[in-house]
């Protein structure tokens, strides 16, 4: 009896947990930031260690194979989503942050002062071309870290969300409901929370998987171009060096596939969430 | 029976910006003034974008106006800010909104409107449920099937008479009825209205109903008042004011009043460009300056 009444009171807990898609999906991220946290207790070398003979395809000595240099894929790889899992919490988390303020004050007070000036930075901040800033700042900078580089993303790509939290708190506050509420003289913080927030709540968390996803994508792209971090190792990185390397025409497809591939599962896996999510905050996506 | 003035409304202006550098001006409601005296219903009648709404909700102060004052029974209320204040005005007038679907939050039960009724104004009331039942069934609605159910689970009339039982929880003075009955069939309808008319007698409430529909109006009103363009062109007794329209616009809305028996005719189509012909000739050629009674109870707008 306890039991169900607990689900009656967290009745978007049950959803999520007995959404297929958000199982998948958590499921799926989830071992791939084990292997993140873990893999690197289980990595024999280091991963700029010379470890045995290049040119190996995976096997019971080398799981994930060796470079042409003989450093192993594996150790790379985890390694390397480390700093992958690093970049995109920490530019996704300022991306998300950033935008939701500004978005969020800027709805707030539309058609007010606050608003005009929020939404001239925000535009100004949307010409310029992000990635052609990163390539210019990455080159300038002396010392380039993980840490640095997903700071700067970060700090340009919260324009579109704070557009978008922007338009979002606009309609919300226009809703009947809203003004249902206000003439039910329910105290603010319930309006904001209940109405506002709660009604965003699938679109922040929306948000925070697609900038987490796009700050890992533009650190991947930034790497790839040789504008990574000067010390350290990631799954850009480790591509780059593949390509570099020719590593495809040299039949190491191990060497460039399985870090992309990762990758690429671990964007989708978010994806489901997200799409999961969707279903379980709105009750008219539900079937019922 | 003298006539207790409740709730007055003074030159009231709204101008809409569209941003603050460069912003487009939008006039949404230029000098209006009227009075609702207590237990009566008022109908407020327009075409759409006339500014109806826009009056309802500055009188239910979720929007300020750029000019005017309102008078609450006799204090004036257009600046009251404070949350005790809005508690104590919001619990003596209410409103019904216009669209039923988007009154409710989709992410919660239809209780909710309930509950935050209770704990806003009748936090000591001990027997809610008994009391949400009673006015649910005053709009024929059956609460064990209805409570517990998510907004989007119910029709639009379902929705509308939920709202209906809402503002009937508490004892109001003044209720805002926004386009009250549009989502309802035609024998609900008149089932609603005669509910409405009876509680105004019963318990002196005061109804403003905003309307587009003159049938409704005069089968509900004491008062009329016709708004064109923002503007109130023609206020006063219902009675003589459908009987002898001054106003062009008000004219015409009569004559274009589709009636049971008349099929649709194309020369008595009206364009909008005509009435604006109509109306700006009838303030020229009129000797009469501005808001003027015609005769007693009956006033006319004469001028721009």
């Amino acid at each position: 009896m306890a039991k169900s009444e607990f689900w009656k009171k967290h009745e978007n807990l049950y959803f999520a947990v007995t959404n297929g898609k958000v199982i998948f999906g958590l499921i799926v991220f989830m071992s791939i930031l084990a292997l993140a946290i873990f893999g690197p207790m289980f990595a024999k070398y280091d991963y700029d260690e010379f470890a045995g003979p290049g040119y190996m395809p995976p096997s019971k000595e080398f799981w994930f194979g060796t470079t042409l240099m003989g450093k192993d894929v594996f150790t790379r790889v985890v390694f390397g989503l480390r700093s992958t899992f690093l970049v995109g919490f920490v530019g996704g988390t300022i991306a998300t942050f950033v935008g939701l303020i500004i978005g969020f004050l800027a709805g707030y007070y539309s058609g007010k002062l606050a608003d005009e000036t929020l939404m001239m930075i925000t535009n100004i901040f949307l010409v310029i071309p992000t990635l052609a800033l990163l390539i210019i700042l990455s080159a300038y900078l002396p010392y380039r870290g993980i840490l640095s580089q997903s700071v700067i993303i970060g700090l340009t790509a919260w324009t579109w969300t704070a557009r978008a939290v922007r338009s979002q708190t606009l309609s919300l506050k226009n809703q009947e409901f809203v003004n249902l509420s206000r003439i039910s003289a329910a105290p603010v913080t319930k309006i904001i929370a209940e109405d506002i927030a709660a009604n965003m709540f699938s679109y922040v968390f929306m948000v925070y998987i697609i900038q987490f996803t796009g700050t890992i994508l533009a650190a991947v792209s930034l790497e790839f171009l040789g504008l990574g971090p000067t010390q350290g190792i990631s799954l850009g990185l480790v591509m780059q060096n593949a390509v570099n390397w020719n590593a495809i025409q040299l039949g190491l497809w191990w060497w460039a596939i399985i870090p992309g591939l990762l990758l690429t599962i671990l964007i989708v896996s978010l994806y489901f969430i997200n799409t999961g999510l969707d279903e379980v905050f709105n009750p008219r996506l539900r079937e019922m | 029976m003298e006539n207790k003035c409740i709730m007055q409304v003074e030159h009231l202006t709204k101008v809409f910006t569209s941003g603050i550098i460069a912003g487009e001006k939008t006039v949404a409601v230029k000098d209006v003034s009227f009075k609702m005296d207590q237990g009566k219903v008022i109908s407020l009648i327009g075409e759409s974008g006339s500014g109806k709404t826009t009056i309802g909700r500055i009188i239910l102060k979720l929007l300020k106006p750029t000019e005017g004052k309102l008078y609450y029974n006799g204090e004036d209320i257009t600046n009251i800010n404070s949350k005790q204040e809005k508690k104590e005005y919001y619990k003596k007038v209410q409103a019904i909104f216009q669209d039923p679907f988007s009154s409710f939050n989709p992410l919660f039960r239809i209780d909710r409107i309930f509950n935050m009724v209770f704990s806003s104004f009748m936090k000591d009331v001990k027997d809610r449920k008994t009391l949400i039942e009673q006015s649910l069934e005053s709009v024929n609605l059956n609460p064990k099937r209805i409570l517990n159910k998510f907004p989007h689970q119910l029709s639009g009339g379902q929705l509308q008479r939920l709202l209906i039982a809402r503002a009937l929880l508490l004892d109001v003075d003044i209720l805002i009825a926004d386009e009250l009955i549009s989502m309802l069939d035609a024998s609900t309808r008149i089932g609603v209205l005669n509910l409405l008319v009876e509680l105004c007698k019963k318990n002196g409430m005061t109804v403003l109903f905003i309307t587009h529909d003159l049938n409704l109006g005069y089968y509900i009103s004491d008062t009329t008042l016709i708004m064109y363009k923002g503007r109130l062109v023609e206020r006063g007794d219902t009675k003589k004011i459908y009987k002898n329209p001054v106003h062009p616009y008000t004219k015409m809305l009569f004559e274009s009043v589709p009636e049971i028996g008349n099929k649709w005719d194309k020369e008595e189509l009206f364009l909008p460009e005509t009435v604006i012909q109509d109306v700006k000739k009838f303030y020229q050629t009129n000797s009469e300056q501005g808001f003027k009674e015609v005769e007693p109870d009956h006033m006319v707008l004469f001028s721009d």
